[in-house]
């Protein structure tokens, strides 16, 4: 890291090849984050219109109730929604309407979806970033705890404690929270959301299995550098234990957990299906977990693409933040951690 | 490293005839190789089966060895019990899940009901001993799809390599780009509820993570010296991955599988938490959960003890996968 003092005209032309090709390579990753949005509608395009069932006699039996549909409806329906033409043609107009933001209407109500999932997405967007936040102050607080104790059965513990993270269900964490803390203690409001205190006990719910996997990884490359020869050099020149754990190899070990960070994001915004089913928070997880009992397949659609947007941006970011982050991205070498 | 496990403790017989052949640009590794096997024989490790290399064998070696981990025995254990549970329901409890004494309702548990009854009067136990059957099978046939449709893809792509390769990957890679909780709900959407359709669901989303393995897998494995051998004998390509690559190559994905087994048994559980899995008298251990929210005042076992079942089950399933895992490093080195 240190001693890259380079001076001079080489230093500029250095700079301005990087940047050169920093551009070509932001330009490549956009190109290819849009191939994979393509990719993952034409997935879930496939899911959802062309699976061995009926979409019009799903939708119009509206998730299981048997009602009764002449076929001449059923007909009319399939016009309407243009599942009369060939698959192809079907694919061809849903993906340009996509690419032009226009998802089509909800089966259960015909409000046009990207209306549904905008007026959803506040409130979801407060849940998964409080659970961000703490799922990354808990993960990295846990990681970092854990590697800096010297105690063993306190070490011992700690790293225990992500496995069982991990191995409970999110849905059992929420109601068990719900019943000590809310019923049992009274602390808390159990459903609803009013103000920072309804809060607290979903995105605690949610946070868990992200911050259980965070603190894995970023314990597991926090040990990685621990053990590297240049934290050796930093403990021989004299720096304190405090200082080579958290400004050397917290630093250096930060990396791998990045990596995750676009799959986390993922498992936070679909974690809300069931966390805000659990707690009976409006938002974009309840309208998905509806629009899944009501099999509303133009709503699931819309719903599946933007989790992939959310995903395959957050990947985006992540992968530009890099050259950031890390000097031996820039320089355009390999990174090893 | 590279061929070392393969090509010496694997295939013994690969790794002899690759030495017969001889001249080669591998033959430092051939010594390798052949160190390693003679290693291999020498503590009497059975040949053919790389990921068992670590394990102790012997009866008194294997309780040993459990004995200095009661976690991992524990887990063993438990699981055992839970398979037993669901392939034989009867042996544990007497009762019939689906239905109740009106009277015996919502009683806390006890030695008559050790987890205690619903607002039916059915004994909780009973139903989650029956719903482990349906849980169960559901996690087993999720894995078993994606094992079985991932390991085939990865070989595809490994051994064909080319342009195969090239499509099936990326096909693998697209399936990653969808959360996996919401592509398992496209798939529910589109197909409908039921256990079988939620192990399906599940199944498809794990495909990705075993087609990845298997594939990267079969390149490690076919750069090894015994399968230039083999080749070069004239043996055909197919009978080459089937016979050579493929024994070779699956260990770590089986152990993957078992890695794999806890998250869908908690996908799975998620899915029936929701009210997508089986039809409601029938018991499934999501939704025995989702069952008891209604109680989750005056009741806390309705929801506390499926869920702490689900909760263990899961724990001791990582654990033992683990456990495989470790092993599997170890007969790396």
């Amino acid at each position: 890291m240190s001693g890259r003092r380079v001076t001079g005209r080489a230093a500029r032309g250095r700079l301005r090849r990087a940047a050169g090709r920093g551009l070509g390579f932001v330009a490549w990753r956009l190109l290819q984050a849009l191939l994979v949005l393509w990719a993952a509608f034409t997935l879930a395009f496939g899911v959802l219109y062309l699976l061995p069932s009926d979409p019009v006699t799903i939708m119009a039996s509206g998730g299981g109730e048997a009602t009764s549909v002449t076929e001449e409806q059923l007909a009319d329906l399939r016009a309407e929604y243009g599942l009369d033409q060939s698959a192809w043609r079907q694919y061809a107009t849903r993906l340009l309407d996509a690419a032009h933001g226009d998802f089509g209407a909800s089966v259960q109500t015909g409000e046009p979806v990207r209306r549904v999932i905008a007026e959803a997405l506040p409130p979801t967007v407060q849940l998964t970033a409080t659970a961000l936040v703490l799922a990354v102050v808990g993960g990295a607080g846990l990681a970092l705890a854990a590697t800096y104790t010297r105690l063993r059965r306190l070490r011992q513990l700690l790293l225990s404690l992500p496995a069982a993270g991990v191995s409970a269900p999110t849905f059992w964490v929420g109601l068990l929270l719900i019943q000590v803390v809310s019923f049992r203690w009274g602390l808390l409001p159990a459903i609803g959301q009013d103000g920072w205190r309804s809060l607290v006990l979903p995105s605690l719910t949610l946070s868990l299995p992200s911050g259980a996997v965070l603190a894995q990884v970023f314990a597991r490359s926090l040990r990685t550098a621990l053990a590297e020869p240049w934290a050796e050099t930093a403990r021989a020149k004299g720096a304190s234990r405090l200082r080579v754990h958290f400004a050397h190899a917290a630093r250096n070990a930060a990396l791998p957990p990045l990596t995750v960070a676009g799959l986390l994001l993922g498992n936070l915004l679909s974690g809300s299906v069931v966390v805000e089913t659990v707690f009976s928070r409006a938002g974009l997880g309840r309208t998905t977990a509806q629009a899944v009992g009501a099999q509303d397949i133009p709503l699931v659609l819309g719903v599946v693409a933007f989790g992939a947007a959310v995903y395959v941006l957050a990947n985006l970011l992540v992968d530009l933040c890099y050259p950031l982050l890390d000097p031996r991205v820039r320089a355009g070498r390999a990174v090893t951690a | 490293m590279s061929g070392g496990r393969n090509g010496g403790l694997g295939n013994a017989a690969g790794g002899g005839r690759s030495n017969a052949v001889g001249s080669g640009p591998g033959n430092g590794r051939n010594n390798a190789a052949g160190r390693l096997l003679r290693r291999g024989l020498r503590s009497g490790l059975p040949p053919g089966r790389p990921w068992r290399a670590g394990a102790p064998s012997g009866w008194t070696g294997r309780v040993r060895f459990l004995l200095g981990r009661p976690g991992l025995a524990l887990s063993l254990l438990l699981l055992a019990l839970v398979l037993l549970a669901a392939v034989a329901p009867g042996l544990f409890t007497g009762r019939d899940p689906l239905t109740g004494v009106p009277a015996d309702k919502l009683l806390a548990p006890s030695v008559h009901h050790p987890f205690g009854t619903d607002q039916l009067g059915r004994d909780l136990f009973a139903r989650t001993v029956h719903g482990s059957s349906a849980s169960l099978r559901a996690a087993g046939l999720a894995v078993g799809i994606a094992l079985f449709a991932g390991s085939a893809v990865g070989l595809l792509a490994g051994a064909l390599r080319g342009w195969v390769d090239v499509v099936l990957t990326r096909c693998t890679d697209v399936l990653l780009s969808i959360p996996a909780l919401l592509l398992s709900l496209a798939v529910v959407t589109a197909l409908g509820f039921g256990t079988v359709k939620v192990a399906l669901a599940v199944g498809l989303t794990s495909v990705a993570g075993f087609a990845r393995l298997m594939r990267a897998e079969v390149l490690r494995v076919r750069a090894a010296d015994y399968v230039e051998a083999a080749h070069s004998l004239g043996v055909r390509r197919h009978a080459v991955v089937l016979r050579h690559v493929l024994p070779n190559a699956w260990g770590p994905v089986l152990v993957f599988a078992a890695v794999e087994f806890g998250t869908v048994l908690l996908a799975v559980s998620a899915l029936s938490f929701l009210g997508y899995g089986a039809e409601p008298p029938q018991p499934e251990w999501g939704a025995l959960v989702a069952d008891g929210r209604d109680y989750l005042a005056t009741a806390w076992w309705l929801t506390t003890l499926p869920g702490l079942t689900i909760a263990a089950t899961v724990l001791a399933a990582n654990r033992i996968a683990r456990a495989l895992e470790r092993e599997e490093e170890a007969s790396v080195r």
